[in-house]
């Protein structure tokens, strides 16, 4: 089988990339694995968020930035080409702070980052009154919260579907259930092997197989240096309207469930639920809004992020096997518009490619 | 109201003793316990083994229980569940 060029990787990342490529004119092969897999795409908590991003990165601020300028029309497009919808709100979010200090210090953080970023950075920073005003139903323990205005959330698993029916309707050649077992490269193509004993000859390939990255990228000649970091999710049954506003603790989704995250631990390739953890996530939650206690939980799940060592993305072509990129970041819904409106200029080295040296694996020798 | 019947929505629903609320619901023909908050779709016991979350009901005052995990018992009064319990929480 021959095509333009093959993505391995059928998450929100691989199918972003897939979809800018299709755009294009060029013929995408996407490999996805099965559920035995980690799925990032599937487990995350479904935030579009710029705030807190790139503290002491602005580059990566401001890659975030505008990939979540691109979400309102992304999101539109999608809906059109898929002919689905998708619940996405950009109605701004918060952080909540429990005590003083934290909230100064965020602050402090978020007031630098804008010096840096020259004033572009329009956060705010909620006295208790404010964010009381705002959301009536936090409690009295939450001291404040930072605001960012373009943060908001989005149904994760309804973009996922439209990505894959608007690649679809482009022509991608969707494989599933399969992973990579090698690869010959004859120095100007690839011939990826797959586990079912098919042969796929590409051009170029993009490794966007999250977690797969820390086996798969050493043999395109990258470092591999992706780790989970386990976070575990509650949902509680569904309610009227409680929340106005999307945090990185707590959301409502548009059903009415509100979902309750976020730990965050180095615990290997184990994506189990824990009743400590849940306990404390719980805790934490009923602490920001009080008759959540009065709630019941019906669901819960853990699930593994991709991170790099400093939790950026990193975007590197090969050097080894020219043709290969590796694409892997912890933030794939975040950036799902600039990857795919963005990220495939890079890939085929367009003059109009943003410049993402900054998030090669250099940074890291 | 006998020894074995409970009410749902003022009707009297017999049961034999070890069924569940859903069980007994059904068996008396009574296919849905709810309507959707979203689109006023009935809804009622699906999976009968507690994870669907469709036969949300009210037991005695409390809202959302599922009907599938519950015991039937004598004189328990069980209502379809108002589509939005407030549970403590100020209107938006």
């Amino acid at each position: 089988m021959m095509t333009d060029i093959t993505i391995i990787g059928g998450g929100v990342v691989g199918l972003s990339i897939a979809h800018g490529l299709l755009k294009s004119g060029l013929n995408v092969t996407v490999i996805d694995g099965s559920d035995t897999d980690f799925r990032a795409s599937r487990g995350n908590f479904g935030l579009v968020w710029v705030q807190s991003k790139g503290l002491n990165h602005p580059e990566y601020a401001k890659w975030t930035q505008q990939a979540v300028s691109l979400y309102p029309d992304f999101v539109s497009r999608l809906e059109r080409e898929a002919s689905t919808a998708i619940s996405y709100q950009r109605t701004g979010g918060y952080e909540y702070f429990l005590n003083e200090e934290s909230l100064e210090e965020r602050a402090k953080q978020f007031s630098d980052l804008r010096d840096k970023l020259s004033g572009n950075y329009p956060f705010e920073v909620f006295d208790q009154q404010r964010i009381r005003d705002e959301e009536p139903n936090i409690g009295p323990r939450v001291v404040g919260a930072t605001y960012y205005p373009d943060d908001g959330h989005i149904n994760p698993l309804q973009l996922l579907h439209a990505l894959l029916i608007s690649c679809k309707a482009m022509g991608l050649n969707h494989i599933t259930g399969v992973h990579l077992s090698g690869f010959n490269y004859n120095g100007d193509s690839f011939a990826l092997k797959l586990t079912d004993g098919r042969v796929i000859n590409t051009k170029r390939v993009v490794l966007a197989a999250g977690l797969g990255a820390k086996k798969l990228g050493p043999m395109f000649g990258f470092r591999g240096l992706v780790q989970p970091q386990r976070g575990q999710v509650l949902v509680s049954e569904k309610l009227p309207r409680v929340l106005n506003r999307p945090s990185l603790t707590l959301r409502q989704v548009n059903e009415g469930a509100i979902q309750i995250g976020d730990s965050k631990e180095d615990v290997g390739f184990d994506d189990h639920q824990t009743l400590d953890v849940t306990a404390r996530i719980a805790a934490k939650a009923t602490a920001i809004m009080p008759s959540l206690s009065n709630v019941r939980l019906v669901r819960s799940w853990g699930a593994l992020r991709v991170m790099s060592p400093d939790g950026l993305p990193i975007y590197q072509a090969s050097s080894k096997f020219p043709g290969a990129t590796l694409v892997t970041c912890h933030s794939g819904i975040s950036l799902a518009a600039a990857h795919s409106e963005l990220l495939p200029r890079w890939i085929l080295g367009s003059d109009d490619s943003p410049n993402l040296d900054y998030f090669g694996e250099k940074r890291f020798d | 109201m006998t020894n074995n019947e409970f009410s749902f929505d003022g009707q009297a629903v017999p049961f034999e003793q070890g069924m569940t609320l859903a069980s007994a619901l059904i068996l008396n023909g009574i296919k849905s316990v709810r309507r959707t908050r979203r689109e006023n779709r009935d809804r009622g016991p699906f999976c009968m083994m507690g994870s669907c979350y469709d036969c949300l009901v009210s037991v005695n005052g409390e809202p959302n229980i599922q009907a599938c995990q519950v015991e039937a018992k004598p004189g328990l009064v069980v209502e379809s569940t108002p589509s939005e319990p407030r549970l403590g929480f100020k209107e938006l």
